[in-house]
């Protein structure tokens, strides 16, 4: 039903609707609006049999959700930050063990310095975990990437990520269409687990795996989640069908076609960013937008698809690797290898920091004018808004 | 598009005025989208929420920059924070106070602004007599909806039913009303003249 409501509450809604049968979390900033929403559901009588597991850490909550996800249930939690690091090991047990948890992660920063506000940082730092991972450009979106998470993940047998940007979206209201049971079901059939931990029929899952078959079992995990770019589309189309309106897929585009210049960007700040083509183009700058909706597995040939040769592209991030520099922008330059799109990294909106009209205009302005010679070597890492007045007081 | 930020403490229903604005804006038939400043907030602290009403989707994701109405829920907030920095040169001011704009050195401000876009409402004391607590945001909607004429005061009384239940829906909604007439009044007297 299509009404002005929070974004954390809209997720609630659709998750309830996924027909979950365990919810286990620990609650953290921006995450707490999802899991009380959710918990009030379950309290209420209308998912049972669904139960709510309290526990008193992220770590356990993820075990929870390992442990009933093993035994045949659908599982889902949620965090951010510290507690998305806290659920560290058992992340790779749960992608290891192919377990079709779906979880929320309403990204934010890590601490030390201890900082609530929203990034990317958190959920970068796990990109290797083996879970697939999905960013959401607005509500809307996060809302109806739940119910493709889940196909998803059980059609894989791979556990799935759904990004979200803390506060920005996760305490954003506005009009937001849930979507009905009905059409949730149709679409989301019950989860048949292939092998259940039941003491009836004894089995192990998980054993140690020497060195002769542990390559072949990352190989395989390999495959299976590169399998999903091909998955993925097929479901957004599903769904498009089902709910008569578009789910995110691999990447989005905007005005990229005569572009001499892409922005590439994940979640909320894509939607500033097309306010600010808009303006630009305007003034006839040829500037367009490339949103990564899947991050893993990295859709190396849909950007590839999306980009031509002679266009600049800068890759405009919300987390970084210390003493390196962009994260998206390593896959980026794996997937542009052999093209002509000289590429450039600007770290944006750590911590908090608004990304507004004014800063993207200028970072694209700057970018389009400045020499896009592929032989001058690495570029030094630029950050957005730089306050070089606080460094001098540093 | 109208972008609106509103100054308050926390505990004065500053995040939740933001939500309900958008609520009435959306029950109005516009686009809305309300979100708060994302501090770490304590009662008494400043707060900030905004709140943007367009025809179409709003993509927009940045705090309002150039707010075409400023509403403040404490006054005390005008020594303290740049309440009005950025409010746009035809824009919209309204300040809940028993006080008059000029007694708290408002005048400059008023006179900037277009004729009738500057209002004083006592919104904390009309909460006190209908809803029987100190909280003026639903009182400060109604003055919103007079002032600037972007919503019904229907739609402000709808989207406080979809928050509140029993005495304190029809108590808010009755002092939404009221200042929602107050303004009115203040309005049609400043055009008179």
């Amino acid at each position: 039903m299509r009404a002005q409501r929070e974004g954390s509450q809209a997720v609630a809604l659709t998750v309830a609707r996924c027909r979950p049968e365990v919810v286990c979390a620990y609650p953290i900033s921006p995450q707490t609006h999802i899991v009380e929403g959710l918990s009030a559901i379950v309290a209420s009588g209308e998912l049972a049999p669904c139960e709510f597991v309290n526990v008193e850490s992220e770590f356990a909550a993820l075990s929870v959700a390992i442990g009933a996800s093993a035994a045949g249930a659908r599982a889902y939690t949620a965090t951010a930050s510290q507690g998305l690091l806290f659920m560290a090991e058992a992340l790779w047990n749960a992608s290891g063990l192919g377990l079709p948890i779906v979880m929320t992660v309403a990204n934010r920063a890590i601490g030390a310095p201890i900082n609530i506000w929203n990034d990317h940082s958190d959920a970068m730092a796990l990109r290797d975990c083996g879970w697939i991972q999905l960013y959401a450009q607005d509500n809307q979106e996060a809302a109806d990437l739940h119910i493709l998470a889940f196909r998803l993940a059980e059609q894989l047998s791979v556990p799935v990520m759904v990004c979200m940007d803390g506060f920005v979206l996760t305490h954003a209201v506005e009009e937001i269409d849930v979507a009905d049971q009905e059409l949730v079901d149709r679409y989301l059939p019950p989860y048949r687990p292939r092998q259940v931990l039941d003491p009836k029929a004894p089995i192990t899952i998980g054993a140690m795996v020497g060195p002769e078959a542990f390559t072949e079992v990352r190989y395989l995990a390999h495959q299976t989640q590169r399998q999903a770019l091909t998955v993925i589309p097929r479901l957004a189309d599903e769904f498009a069908t089902v709910f008569g309106r578009r789910s995110a897929s691999l990447v989005s585009p905007y005005r990229t076609e005569d572009a001499d210049l892409v922005v590439v960007a994940l979640g909320s700040v894509l939607g500033t960013l097309a306010e600010t083509i808009d303006e630009l183009r305007d003034d006839g700058v040829r500037v367009g937008a490339l949103g990564i909706t899947t991050f893993r597995p990295f859709p190396t040939e849909a950007v590839r698809a999306a980009l031509r040769d002679g266009q600049r592209v800068v890759a405009l991030e919300r987390a970084f690797s210390i003493g390196s520099g962009g994260v998206v922008s390593q896959d980026l330059r794996v997937a542009l290898a052999g093209m002509d799109c000289p590429l450039s990294t600007v770290v944006a909106g750590l911590g908090g920091r608004p990304i507004t009209r004014p800063s993207l205009r200028q970072l694209i302005t700057q970018a389009r004018s400045a020499p896009g010679d592929p032989t001058a070597g690495p570029q030094p890492l630029v950050f957005l808004d730089l306050d070089r007045d606080l460094l001098a007081h540093g | 598009m109208f972008q609106i930020r509103i100054h308050g403490r926390g505990g004065q229903g500053v995040v939740t005025a933001a939500e309900l604005l958008s609520v009435a804006a959306n029950a109005f038939g516009r686009h809305a989208q309300a979100f708060p400043s994302f501090g770490s907030e304590r009662t008494g602290a400043p707060v900030v929420a905004f709140c943007r009403i367009d025809d179409r989707p709003i993509r927009l994701r940045e705090p309002v920059l150039e707010p075409d109405a400023v509403i403040v829920q404490d006054s005390t907030l005008l020594r303290q924070i740049d309440v009005l920095g950025g409010l746009r040169p035809a824009g919209y001011l309204l300040v809940n106070t028993a006080a008059t704009l000029d007694d708290l050195g408002l005048g400059g401000v008023v006179a900037r602004l277009p004729p009738g876009h500057a209002v004083a409402v006592s919104a904390t004391a009309i909460a006190r007599t209908h809803v029987g607590r100190p909280v003026p945001n639903a009182a400060l909607l109604g003055a919103f909806a007079a002032l600037t004429e972007l919503i019904s005061i229907d739609s402000v009384a709808a989207a406080i039913a979809t928050r509140f239940h029993g005495h304190l829906r029809d108590g808010n909604v009755t002092a939404a009303r009221a200042a929602y007439e107050h303004v009115k009044g203040v309005r049609s007297g400043a055009s008179a003249a």
